[in-house]
């Protein structure tokens, strides 16, 4: 069976004005493959500014990719077939605040994408889809007339995944959309993906910057720095065996919620700051802030190569 | 200053904090107790509205101009600082007692440098002044990990990083050698990365100046690091407090319980969350009884009308919650320590 979608040296490069008609390609992706199959989710972490935003937007051609293929379900997304594909791949935002029409009802944001991928016949069924996804996502019919500032974090961002699901789409890229909720209430959403999951067979691309939660709901767990993958793996692999000096620091870094774990945890504290975009270093991006790094480092850029079992890193070290 | 008997550095005692808003009075923190004492490091952690930033607000009076200590007292070394002029709590801020914001990006002044914004800290609360000033913004500047400190006082701070400004916040607060740092979500804009860094530098502080640490954040894991002693709030009340053993491994507060069950842990492999049902407290419509009762999934009549008691668990852990009530667990006074004190007689 084919992938869901493949995606294949993905470059993504940004023009920023650098002086008087000068102009410097940042690059937010760097040739980035990677595959997603049927129902699963794979996890995207890293740091602010490391592209994880940008290869989700990319995937959905929200931005026109520099170079590279994204396949799904082995047709290649090109610019004349996004809409039918777009029926097929949504997207959840992170700020459940900004991200719904502050002028429209519940029942409009949600029948938005039924409008326009024109999927009913009369106006009772796109009632009735409307309240059927609604009912999907734990709200109630009354909320169908009510405007988005009259909900919590948690509501809107259930209006959101709504939204996202009216299409009936195969795959859903979730760009942090727990990040910006209560702790609390945190979990009521991470369930319900896994719920809608379990039902609807869609597969994510789960973008977070929270390791334990995206270990948590991610059946594989992408790790990138400066706009390269530099580990994928199962995510019990990535979490119990990195191999990636970036993934070890990162997993050391993360705080855990258990005492005495933390009393015997050794941090290993990266030096510095994530260098400038612009201004890459040469070879490995990470070179600048690893503790193993060697002169071949400097010189050239690992590959990803798989070291067993589906385990790729993009190392010269480890 | 004449030297004063005080029990306890900081001492909270019913602090109630209100706000007028336009749809009625707003009392985020409800008779809010606790003590601190030298070179410890108190958590509070609660969610948004529960009272937490608040609560470090009233200790250094820095509230919006809405807001107003309504009850209660504050006590720094035995001294009420609730009813201290404004001149007096000029002095006050800075030396006694130091903050930290949550965002670094908007707590440094985009006009003017780096030194300039140090200096002005150190000229404002210490007798230093000129080369002196400059001098000691620099060692600040060393002291908190940043490279080429001269360097960086002449930089704005759009030229640093965010855990670079953070690290100028840290600077700041330090500046006068507070006995007392309040730190209000301080790594929760930052990268994992970055946060350890700094939580590394805060903990390195703490040992080699000795001060106490307020630490407010809404993330168990920083407070799981960190703390000696940590206090739940929810709904503008303290739930439970104990040392960091305590609340993690012994919780009795059903909001506490809910708290740990909802965070995916690195042990919990593929165990199925239980989230905290309802919705967050609206603070214009505060139930009679406990505030957490409308969220609770073990809640009993006793819980919407009376407001519980803090209870004893033991030495080290108080909880306010009915079911420990029913259950027999608690007590108003330690029964070792009042047998102690019956033998001392």
């Amino acid at each position: 069976m084919t992938n869901l979608l493949d995606v294949e040296h993905l470059k993504q490069y940004f023009p920023i004005r650098t002086g008087f008609a000068k102009t410097t390609p940042l690059k937010a992706v760097d040739d980035i493959s990677f595959s997603i199959r049927h129902g699963e989710t794979l996890g995207l972490v890293g740091e602010s500014g490391c592209g994880k935003t940008t290869v989700g937007r990319s995937v959905l051609r929200l931005y026109e990719p520099t170079d590279g293929k994204v396949y799904f379900e082995g047709t290649e997304i090109t610019r004349s077939n996004i809409k039918s594909m777009r029926r097929q791949m949504q997207m959840v935002f992170q700020d459940p605040y900004s991200s719904l029409n502050p002028r429209m009802t519940v029942e409009d944001i949600i029948g938005e994408p039924l409008d326009v991928h024109r999927m009913y016949s009369n106006s009772k069924e796109r009632r009735e889809k409307i309240l059927n996804l609604m009912e999907l996502v734990g709200l109630n019919a009354e909320h169908a007339t009510r405007y988005a500032h009259e909900f919590s974090g948690g509501q809107r961002q259930r209006i959101g995944i709504a939204r996202a699901l009216a299409v009936n789409p195969k795959f859903i890229v979730c760009d942090e959309p727990v990040s910006a909720l209560d702790v609390s209430i945190q979990a009521q959403v991470i369930n319900m993906f896994e719920e809608l999951q379990d039902k609807l067979g869609v597969a994510y691309l789960f973008i977070a910057h929270d390791l334990l939660v995206v270990r948590h709901i991610s059946n594989r767990i992408a790790v990138m720095y400066l706009g390269h993958m530099v580990e994928l793996a199962d995510s019990d692999e990535l979490m119990d065996h990195p191999i990636h000096p970036y993934t070890e620091s990162l997993l050391s870094a993360v705080p855990i919620p258990d005492p005495e774990t933390a009393r015997h945890k050794q941090r290993i504290v990266l030096e510095g700051d994530v260098p400038s975009p612009l201004n890459m270093p040469t070879g490995c991006p990470f070179r600048t802030r690893c503790r193993y790094a060697t002169a071949k480092c400097a010189e050239e850029m690992p590959d990803f190569t798989d070291r067993g079992n589906g385990h790729f890193v993009a190392c010269h070290v480890k | 200053m004449e030297q004063k008997q005080y029990e306890h550095l900081l001492s909270v005692r019913d602090l109630h904090t209100h706000f007028s808003t336009e749809n009625g009075t707003v009392s985020a923190v409800n008779g809010v107790n606790f003590n601190l004492d030298a070179g410890k490091v108190l958590g509070i952690v609660g969610e948004s509205g529960s009272g937490k930033s608040v609560t470090a607000y009233s200790v250094m009076r820095i509230l919006s101009e809405n807001g107003w200590i309504d009850q209660g007292e504050i006590l720094y070394k035995g001294d009420n600082i609730v009813k201290w002029s404004e001149k007096e709590m000029q002095s006050f801020r800075g030396r006694c007692v130091s903050i930290i914001f949550q965002d670094p990006m908007t707590s440094l002044n985009p006009v003017f440098t780096i030194g300039n914004q140090l200096k002005e800290a150190i000229t404002l609360h210490t007798a230093k002044r000129g080369k002196e000033a400059y001098d000691r913004a620099v060692e600040l500047i060393s002291l908190v990990g940043i490279n080429e400190p001269e360097k960086r006082m002449r930089q704005y701070p759009y030229q640093l990083s965010g855990g670079m400004r953070q690290r100028i916040m840290i600077a700041m607060a330090l500046a006068c050698e507070p006995d007392i740092l309040i730190a209000d979500e301080p790594t929760t804009a930052l990268d994992v990365t970055i946060q350890a860094q700094i939580l590394e530098l805060m903990q390195s502080l703490q040992k080699k100046m000795g001060m106490a640490i307020i630490m407010v954040t809404h993330d168990l894991g920083v407070i799981a690091e960190i703390c000696d002693e940590i206090i739940v709030m929810y709904g503008g009340r303290i739930c439970e407090r104990g040392t960091a053993d305590e609340i993690f491994y012994n919780p009795h507060h059903e909001y506490t319980k809910g708290l740990l069950r909802s965070i995916p842990t690195m042990n919990s492999k593929k165990q199925k969350l239980v989230p905290i049902s309802g919705t967050p407290i609206n603070m214009l419509n505060m139930p009679a009884g406990c505030a957490f009762c409308p969220r609770c999934d073990a809640a009993m009549k006793i819980c919407l009308e009376e407001i519980p008691e803090e209870l004893f668990i033991n030495e080290n852990h108080k909880a306010s919650c009915w079911i420990n009530v029913r259950d027999g667990k608690g007590f108003e006074t330690l029964p070792e320590t009042a047998e102690k004190e019956e033998t001392a007689k």
